[in-house]
This record gives structure tokens, sequence and C-alpha cells, in this order.
């Protein structure tokens, strides 16, 4: 991307961005270091590099417990579900967030101000206090510890989250596209699906990743209405257990959460085209 | 192909403001019409009402002998350039001009689009860029696909709306004949959108007037500029503008500011009664009398201080200041306001030959035929000077003018190049 910065202010930039990248990277790399030390190396700080940092031999029994081991029940259930859960929550959110936001941006109907300052309401709702309420109805709804029990409260989570962004994304896009479908023979829906959806695709999948990220990453949902079948990887973390009594069970927990960190970097990769924008530029002068 | 007729539309906006406020016009086949105005007169609301975007309150519009009214824009088949070309980023050059033959499924088969783009996108220019993005051409190419974009259609007419504002000064005037050459070529009916008075001066063969959404005037160009109706078309039509003079009948004499204009017959006439009139004199109507140049019988001439001078090479303007009359100040000022103006000081403007040594300072000796002058109502600001038959005459001939351009371009397209027009007559 193009823009005016002078060279000067872009080195000042880039000198300041060091110090927060390191601030941000070093405790993942310490969750990495962790999962990749034996349990002897976790005890002993002698068998590690850079002040108890990285291990001199590097380990690869945490996987194999997670994966193999004892903790293999735990674990493999949990990212199934975690994968289920997540995606369904993001497609389904991202679905109806992009023809709410689409009506929101472009029609005037009356209840338009109430659906937007609602969902900003919903997405301002302390989470833990949404939790015993329905907790209490999906144990009589018979919903409690089942898949569909856990996406629609991510729903709730996600759905405003989306409508916002997207509200925001759709409003970028010139009308002008959308008349010069409608003059060139379109209907309405040909020009929302030829046009704008095209146009709105970084914004939708800009929404479509934080929408994930804010469903893989609950804990309190999963660890109230859950027990067992549904059960998403991190509340599973919390169950972990040492191989006896007295030891800690953190390398197994940061092996299990370097795994679960994969998906979303894969995601990140995937997409970072997308996501930046930019798309729109040439449809209009300048 | 056809004639659209606009039959006393009305737009009214939720606050009960009229943008558009009983327009008729009757816009013939292959006819390019212009609707000029200074911003905020209407003339793109009338534009979108046509095309569909922008609901008509009351009134009728037809385009062939169907009344559209309630037809959906793409019902209406008309194509339309934006101001900002509203080309689709995502998709190529080629895709964008295939783009509405590609939603009228059914009607025409991919050797048909690629024959159709293709003879679209030379006609354009444009086959070396068909395969590009829009976001990688320059402004004049974004325009040439947009237009490409309509001339693909077979549509009943073109819709334009300040195609040409958002290019630089030299494109302009080479886009401006392009559409020109398109429109003559393709014999279309053609609604076009400016404020800028030299294309619609250029491109027009009749060319509407607007003001706070009323239409003043619908005329050839010629009419436009030498039998104004009325004070507002007369200082919106030309550049520079038309000077106005307050001037004092006494008798059958107009003092003005400059000089004492002696008027008889008809005029005399009319003016007999009122005290006051605006004299509206065009700035090339004033000679330099040092040049020596031949003077009509009856010529006024006068001596004024020249404020500041413009030498342009090919011509020269000359400001001189004048005092309004204040009954008739705050007229020219409402006037100036209509205009878009600042309000600035009553000013003469001359244009003068560019051999004239008249500089900044000097007393100008100067001379204007008094036949050329237009004498306006102060209170209607209506024309009082305005010939019918004269007019009557312009709009005949510029009728048989377009006429003929259309035959010959006929003509000549059928000589030439036998497939484009072919294509073109088929709708």
């Amino acid at each position: 991307m193009e823009t005016n910065v002078s060279n000067k202010v872009r080195n000042w930039l880039a000198a300041a961005s060091v110090p927060i990248i390191i601030w941000t990277v070093i405790p993942l790399l310490w969750i990495l270091a962790t999962s990749l030390k034996s349990d002897a190396a976790l005890a002993d700080s002698s068998q590690n590099v850079l002040g108890n940092f990285w291990p001199k031999d590097i380990s690869w029994d945490n996987y194999k417990l997670i994966f193999t081991g004892g903790a293999k029940d735990l674990f493999l259930p949990a990212l199934w579900h975690s994968i289920v859960v997540c995606l369904s929550a993001t497609v389904i959110s991202v679905v109806l967030a992009t023809f709410c936001a689409y009506a929101i941006a472009r029609l005037t109907f009356p209840g338009k101000k109430l659906i937007l300052t609602t969902a900003l309401g919903v997405s301002f709702f302390p989470v833990i206090a949404m939790v015993t309420p329905i907790f209490n109805l999906w144990r009589s709804v018979g919903l409690f510890d089942t898949i569909p029990g856990l996406i629609i409260p991510y729903l709730a989570l996600t759905v405003p989250l989306s409508i916002w962004i997207l509200a925001a994304f759709f409003q970028q896009i010139p009308w002008e596209m959308e008349q010069a479908a409608q003059v060139d023979g379109a209907t309405s829906w040909q020009a929302f699906r030829k046009v704008i959806v095209p146009l709105a695709a970084p914004g939708v999948f800009t929404t479509a990743i934080i929408a994930f990220f804010t469903a893989w990453n609950d804990f309190v949902f999963s660890l109230n209405l859950t027990s067992e079948h549904a059960r998403t990887v991190p509340a599973a973390l919390a169950f972990f257990t040492g191989a006896s009594q007295f030891t800690q069970p953190t390398g197994a927990i940061c092996a299990a959460a370097v795994v679960v960190t994969i998906p979303v970097v894969i995601l990140v990769l995937l997409f970072q085209k997308r996501i930046v924008s930019g798309l729109t530029s040439g449809a209009v002068k300048g | 192909m056809s004639n659209i007729t606009l039959k006393n539309l009305v737009k009214k906006y939720g606050d009960g403001f009229p943008a558009v406020n009983d327009v008729s016009l009757d816009i013939a086949d292959g006819e390019f019409m212009i609707l000029v105005g200074p911003s905020g007169c209407g003339k793109s609301t009338l534009l979108r009402m046509i095309v569909g975007l922008e609901d008509i309150t009351s009134g009728d519009l037809l385009i062939g002998d169907k009344r559209v009214n309630d037809l959906a824009p793409r019902d209406r088949n008309l194509a339309m350039v934006f101001q900002n070309y509203a080309l689709y980023p995502h998709l190529t050059v080629f895709e964008n001009i295939a783009f509405p033959l590609r939603l009228a499924k059914g009607h025409h088969d991919e050797s048909d689009i690629k024959k159709k783009v293709n003879a679209a996108s030379a006609m354009l220019d444009l086959d070396e860029h068909l395969e590009r993005k829009p976001g990688n051409l320059s402004g004049g190419q974004r325009q040439r696909v947009a237009m490409g974009r309509a001339i693909v259609r077979d549509a009943e007419a073109f819709l334009f709306d300040e195609p040409l504002s958002n290019l630089d000064a030299k494109l302009r005037g080479q886009m401006r004949t392009e559409i020109a050459r398109m429109q003559r070529r393709l014999g279309i009916t053609t609604v076009y959108v400016t404020h800028d008075q030299t294309e619609a001066m250029t491109l027009g063969d009749r060319v509407s007037v607007l003001k706070k959404g009323v239409l003043q005037q619908c005329a050839p160009p010629r009419e436009l500029y030498e039998q104004p109706v009325n004070l507002f078309v007369a200082g919106f039509i030309g550049s520079p503008p038309m000077n106005f003079l307050p001037a004092r009948v006494e008798g059958s004499t107009l003092k003005t500011p400059v000089a004492d204009v002696p008027v008889s017959g008809e005029l005399a006439e009319k003016i007999k009664g009122k005290e006051l009139v605006i004299v509206g004199i065009r700035p090339e109507t004033f000679k330099d009398a040092s040049l020596g140049d031949t003077q009509a019988q009856g010529a006024v001439r006068f001596t004024a201080p020249v404020d500041v001078t413009e030498w342009l090479g090919n011509e020269q303007y000359a400001y001189i200041p004048f005092e309004a009359d204040p009954s008739v100040k705050n007229k020219l000022d409402e006037l100036d306001r209509d205009l878009d103006g600042e309000g600035m000081r009553t000013q003469l403007v001359v244009n003068l030959d560019a051999r004239s040594r008249i500089r900044e300072g000097d007393d100008a000796e100067l001379f204007f035929d008094p036949a050329l002058m237009h004498v306006f109502d102060p209170e209607s600001g209506e024309c009082l000077t305005r010939d019918e038959e004269e007019a009557a005459r312009i709009v005949e001939e510029s009728e048989a003018d377009r006429k003929r351009a259309l035959e010959r371009a006929r003509q000549r397209e059928g000589k030439v190049t036998g497939d484009v027009p072919e294509d073109a007559e088929a709708s």
C-alpha cells in the first residue's frame, strides 16, 4: 500500500514497533519453550539455557501425552468440539451479519438505530452474567452439554460484533456501484451478489476471523455449559492432570495451547491478503 | 432508441422542498439534450428521475410512448455514465463492459458478448486494456470504460451525469469531442448533465437551463446566447458572463453608468412607463474605438477608465468598475447569488481584440452596437428585446443542422465500417 509517510517517519515507526513486538511475542515463545521441556527440565533450571528459557534437550513428550498418551481422551474430543463449534458459529454469524449490516447501511427503515444500539448493548453485557441464566435454561430445555447449546451463546457474542464491523464496511462502498448495476439491468439481489459481496469480501473475511477468534478463545461459556460432549479446548485445559498427583500438568497445557494456536496462525496467514483492503481503489475517481 | 417525454415532473423531498418543479421537456429521438444550471438547480435529480434512481413525486415520464414512472431502473433500458464512473473494481475492463450483457440472461451467448465488447472497445480505443482492472487505469481510460459499458447495450438512451468533471482540462476537451462523435455516430438519444457551459454549448442540440428546479429555457445553444428569455439565462450562458448595467429610462434614452443609449421602435414602447431597466451587453460587443474598425450605424461611443486588463494572447479582457444604482443593486446581487457568484464589485467586462493597446489605468474609448444590447425588466427579469421570430428561425435552423449531421454520420458509417453501426441500428 502506498502512503505519503516519509522515510524518516517510517524508520521511527519501525523502531517503536520493536518493543511492542517483543512484548507480545515473548509470552508466546515462552509457552512454546515450556511445551518442549521434559518433566525433569521443568523442575530443574540447570537443564535449560537462556536463564531457564529454552531447554537444552528438546522433548516431544508433552505432545505425545496430549495426542497419544494419557491426556488423549481429554484433548482430542475437545479439539474436535472447538473446531465444529467455532466454525459453525462463525459461518452463521457472518451470514446473518452480512444481510443485517447491508440492510443497515443501505436501507432506511424504522428501528434501524434500535438494532445497532441493541447490538452494541448486547456486546457490552458481561459474559459471566449471562452464564447462570443460560445454564438453568439449557438444563431445562436439554441443550446443556450439546454442540448447539454452545453455538447459540457464541452467536450472541459474535453477531453484534460482526454487524458493527460489516455495517462500517458496507458504508464505505460507494452507492453508485449498486446504482450502476441496477441501471445495467441487475435486480437488487443481483447487484448485492455480483457487486457488493465481492467488494465487501475483505470486510467479510476480517469479520469472520474476528468472530472465529472470539468463539475459539471463549472459556467461560464452555466451562459452564458443557461437561464432556461439547467441551472445547480452553475449558478442557483446566481439567488436565499431571502424570502423578504431585506433578503439575504445565508441559501438557502448554503443548495444548500451542496446538490450539496453530489454526489461528494458519487462518491469519491464509487470509492476510484478503484482509488487506484497498480492493475498492479504482472503483471511483482517485 | 426513442424519444423521452417529461410531463410536469415534480420531485419533492421529505421536507416538502421541490428539487425539481414542474419540468416539461420533449427530447426527440436521436437528440442530444443538455441539462445545465448552477449547483443545486436539480439537474442531476432530474436525470436520476429519468433513469429511475429517484422516485417521481408527480408528473409523467414517457420513454418511447410508454409511461415508465413506476418501472425499476433495470426495466427502463437506459444506459448511464456516472460522474465518478462507478466501475466494478473486482472485474476486468472486459467484464466491466460485458456486465450488462451478462445480466440480460439468455439474450447473448458468449461469442455474441465477445463480439459486442470488442466492437465497443475498438470504438473507444480500449483494446490493449481489456484484461486490466479499473484500479490500474488512468482517469481518461476509466471514463472510456464507463462509456463502453453504456454503448455495449442497445439502450433506448444514454444518460450522462457530469461525466467529464473529474478529468483535467486537456483530457476534458478530448473526451468532449469523443462523446459528440460517438453520439452522432450511434445517433442515440442522449441526456447530458453538466455545469460546464463549454460542454453545454458545444455538445447540445438543445440546452435546458434550470434554476432552483424550474426550467428557465430550453433552446438551441445559439438561441440561448442571442435570445435569452430572462436575466438568469442571459447571465448563466456566456463566459465571461454578460454585463448587466442598471439604466434609468428618460424619454427614449437609457442612461447607463457608462453611456447614454437612445432607443426607438418597439423597445421604446416596451420600456415606456418604466423608471429603471437592466441593460445586458456581452463583453465581446464592446470594441476598442482606437483600432479604427468600422462602426455600425448608430453605434454608441463612450470613454471609461480601465481598472485591470488581462491579456491572453488571442484576446484581452478589460475591467471597468462602475457604481450600480441602489434600486437595482439588490436585483443584481440576487442574480449573482443565483449564478453561484461571490457578490463582488460591480464591473464591466470588456473583451477586446488582442491588438488593442489599452492598458491598466488608461481611459479607454469604446463603442458598441445598441442593436446587440439586451434589455431586461428588473422586476420580472424578463427579456424585453427577445425576438421571437429570430428565435424560431434559430430553432428551425438547428433542427435542420441536427438532422443533416445525423444523416451524414449514418451514411459515412455505412461506407467506412459496415458492422458497428448495424449493431447499433439493430436495436
